[in-house]
């Protein structure tokens, strides 16, 4: 079950990993996610996904290391099998024929960004992608991206590719020189905020996709739980896609920092076996 | 249970068990007086100071002796009140006259024969509220009712210790499949009494572990895992199949499921969504839902240095809410280090719908009882991290509609008081991945399964129970949901209805 059938180091951070898991292959939608769990102590995280191939009964996680258990599922080998995988979980993104749809993805966010990108683009919108990462070597899946994109834009931290400059820049000119109808966001939570500041400023209607704490995924533990228009929503089964200009991205950047300690005592123990 | 009794009414059967041989004659051993002045037993207990440190079991179970001097106070009743208390119906008096005569794997196989999970119930059970409640002993004598709770844990804990585990009778394979969704209590009753009916019977869970609130909800101290993993091997041994990690509506839809050849649909899915209270504050770091602390201590042993969930261990922690989720919380926070750990409830001590054991095994470790008390915010430090809370005093006021006095604001009455934690047990919603994945299902405006008296939905193939229909009860009204629609869905499914 949940094996691994082939791995790709997308930068010396991300790896892409195809996992048998036909039922979910079958069943998901771009949006989904899945939670899993590596060994019989292993903890819950959700990974959203990226693409599936229901001929082959696969699908594809991008995962960059970060956490003890994204370090873990980085070391993985082809072959090797996840534990426990749930999904397809969450709320799918809504896609219909919106007109121009910029899509904004940072660093790992351009992973689940991919089959959002190529939806919008089969329902028929105009697509404009910009990908941004701190520099060229974490810039990700830019030939997939492009084939569904009508135009792309590339913004690094440091010039190392496309143009330098933080991603709101590119996403900026945009939204100055043409009308865009909706923006989709997904990366890190300070970048999907300042995205989020920037398309409000223009009045673009913007959907962030979010990563928060999660042990269950499906509604029973609430350790998900954002404020969006001031009420509490649980990301695992309201979202995790929101309207992001309602999203109060301060609170769920100070609730990502929950275990911060905790996480930094596992990663320890784990540099040192 | 025989074909012939099983074409009895309800009265015949019990009258039949009571009227053989060895009962009577057991019956007739001592005089009604002798059994009256039998003391109730008390539960050996790990001490206080011991177990608050400890996450074993706190109640030690009786001894044979204690077992079977506690089961001839017994007066073998010819209408026993008390199986109109059990949600199961389980043949009390037969179970407790066999523990009585020491055959105590009889005893065990009795209760099987209605109880899926007779270790289970023996030990979460508000028996006190149940067949105790209607006991003899408490209806007529004024005295403490026979302790049914206890003996059914100790005929449980006898079959199991022994390595004896009798697999209950089954009817012949009748070919037809059915799927449970959940394998929480409702799910895993439901589950038994369809194999025992001949059924094929899968049980699709979405967590990674089988049990559901047995497992990521009751603590270790009040229910071990080893105790419930026996139950759920029982069912394996009857046939019953499981697939975790697969979510019906998700993973695989109602529909593939027909097409796979299931012909019925319990769903028991749960009450998986934790209630806050939607006050300032309530989103800071530290304060959680008893859900995702129970969840991560229980279910993803967080607390051993051995697993890589984490989990805050607070010195100062406040659960909010009176229920045995709440105590089942302030209890694991005492265990976990705490310095204090205190409930938070609106109302009295009187109005707590707690078990009493539960309350008094918490005030015995030293959790402290902040009652007539509700919290109004919380306050964080630079880092967003809980560090007080601000309470508003109640008082009692008229009754509500629940039937308890409402409590009510004392104005101006506040006080401000330290926490590194809280812990947020105000009750839970049902899980809405399954309604809202399945189209055509009635829903309530509660967000609860709609079914009728038989436990059917509005689609005749889809049954329902335990809190996914009730929106939050026990255990053991989740295992007679379970019970009630398998009886509906075999009538159904063999065209008797």
């Amino acid at each position: 079950m949940n094996k691994i059938v082939s791995r790709t180091e997308l930068s010396d951070l991300v790896v892409r990993l195809e996992v048998e898991a036909p039922m979910i292959a079958k069943a998901r939608k771009p949006g989904h996610f899945v939670i899993l769990k590596l060994g019989a102590k292993g903890e819950r995280i959700p990974l959203t996904i990226s693409s599936a191939d229901t001929q082959k009964g696969t699908i594809t996680l991008v995962v960059q290391r970060v956490g003890l258990t994204s370090n873990k599922l980085y070391n993985m080998q082809v072959g090797e099998e996840i534990t426990d995988l749930l999904g397809p979980l969450g709320r799918a993104t809504h896609i219909e024929n919106f007109g121009t749809v910029l899509c904004a993805g940072g660093g790992v966010g351009i992973a689940p960004l991919l089959p959002i990108v190529e939806g919008m683009k089969k329902a028929g919108n105009k697509v404009i992608s910009v990908l941004a990462a701190r520099s060229k070597n974490l810039i990700m899946l830019e030939d997939e991206i492009r084939r569904h994109s009508d135009e792309v834009v590339i913004m690094t931290d440091d010039g190392s590719y496309g143009e330098k400059g933080l991603i709101t820049v590119g996403v900026e000119k945009i939204i100055q020189r043409e009308k865009v109808d909706l923006c989709v966001t997904i990366g890190p939570a300070v970048m999907m905020k300042f995205v989020s500041l920037l398309t409000k400023k223009y009045d673009v209607p913007t959907v962030a996709s979010l990563n928060t704490i999660m042990v269950d995924g499906t509604g029973m533990c609430g350790g998900c739980r954002v404020s969006v228009g001031g009420k509490t929503k649980f990301v695992c089964v309201d979202g995790p896609e929101f309207d992001a200009h309602q999203v109060n991205f301060d609170e769920m950047i100070m609730r990502l920092g929950t275990y911060k300690e905790e996480e930094q005592e596992e990663m320890k123990k784990l540099h040192q076996k | 249970m025989t074909r012939e009794e099983s074409a009895m009414t309800k009265e015949e059967q019990i009258a039949a068990l009571r009227a053989q041989t060895w009962r009577e004659d057991l019956r007739k051993s001592r005089k009604t007086k002798e059994r009256t002045d039998i003391p109730r037993v008390e539960m050996n207990e790990q001490d206080p100071e011991i177990r608050s440190h400890n996450h074993l079991e706190v109640n030690l179970g009786l001894t044979a002796e204690q077992a079977r001097l506690e089961a001839a106070r017994c007066l073998d009743c010819a209408n026993p009140t008390c199986i109109l208390g059990c949600p199961v119906e389980i043949q009390i008096p037969s179970f407790v006259k066999n523990i009585e005569r020491g055959d105590f794997l009889e005893a065990a196989r009795v209760l099987k024969e209605t109880s899926a999970l007779p270790a289970v119930c023996g030990r979460v059970c508000p028996q006190e509220k149940q067949c105790e409640a209607q006991c003899i002993y408490t209806l007529k004598l004024g005295k403490p009712s026979v302790a049914i709770g206890h003996l059914e844990r100790f005929a449980a804990d006898y079959e199991r210790e022994s390595g004896r585990i009798s697999v209950p009778e089954l009817a012949p394979k009748n070919g037809k499949k059915v799927a449970v969704v959940g394998s929480g209590p409702a799910g895993l009753s439901f589950a038994g009494d369809m194999a025992k009916y001949g059924y094929e019977v899968m049980v699709f869970e979405a967590l990674h572990e089988i049990g559901g609130v047995l497992k990521y909800g009751i603590p270790e101290f009040r229910l071990p895992n080893s105790v419930v993993d026996v139950e759920i091997d029982n069912l394996r041994q009857m046939g019953v199949q499981f697939m975790t990690n697969c979510i019906v509506g998700r993973t695989i839809t109602i529909d593939e499921l027909k097409e796979q050849g299931y012909c019925g649909i319990f769903v028991g899915s749960g009450a998986g969504l934790p209630n806050f209270m939607n006050i300032p504050g309530e989103n800071l770091i530290h304060i959680l839902s008893s859900n995702e602390y129970l969840t991560r201590v229980n279910l993803m042993d967080a607390a051993n240095p051995e697993s890589d969930t984490p989990v805050a261990m607070g010195k100062c922690v406040a659960v909010i809410g009176g229920g045995n989720t709440a105590m089942d919380s302030v209890r694991t926070a005492k265990r976990l280090g705490a310095e204090r750990a205190i409930i938070v409830y609106r109302r009295s001590e009187e109005e707590m719908p707690a078990r009493v054991e539960e309350v008094k095994h918490a005030k015995e470790e030293g959790i402290e009882f902040l009652t007539l008390h509700n919290p109004l915010e919380y306050y964080g430090d630079e880092r967003g991290r809980v560090k007080q809370m601000r309470l508003q005093k109640m008082e009692l006021g008229q009754p509500d509609d629940s039937g308890r006095r409402r409590p009510v604001p004392i104005p101006g009455a506040e006080v401000v008081i330290d926490v590194d934690q809280v812990i947020v047990s105000v009750g839970v919603s049902p899980n809405p991945l399954i309604p809202n994945s399945v189209e055509g299902l009635e829903i309530s405006r509660w967000g609860t399964i709609v079914v009728d008296d038989n436990m059917r939905s509005s689609i005749p193939a889809i049954y329902a129970g335990g809190d996914i229909v009730r929106g939050g009860a026990t255990v053991i009204l989740a295992m007679g949901d379970g019970r009630k629609a398998a009886a509906s869905m075999h009538a159904q499914l063999s065209g008797k209805e």
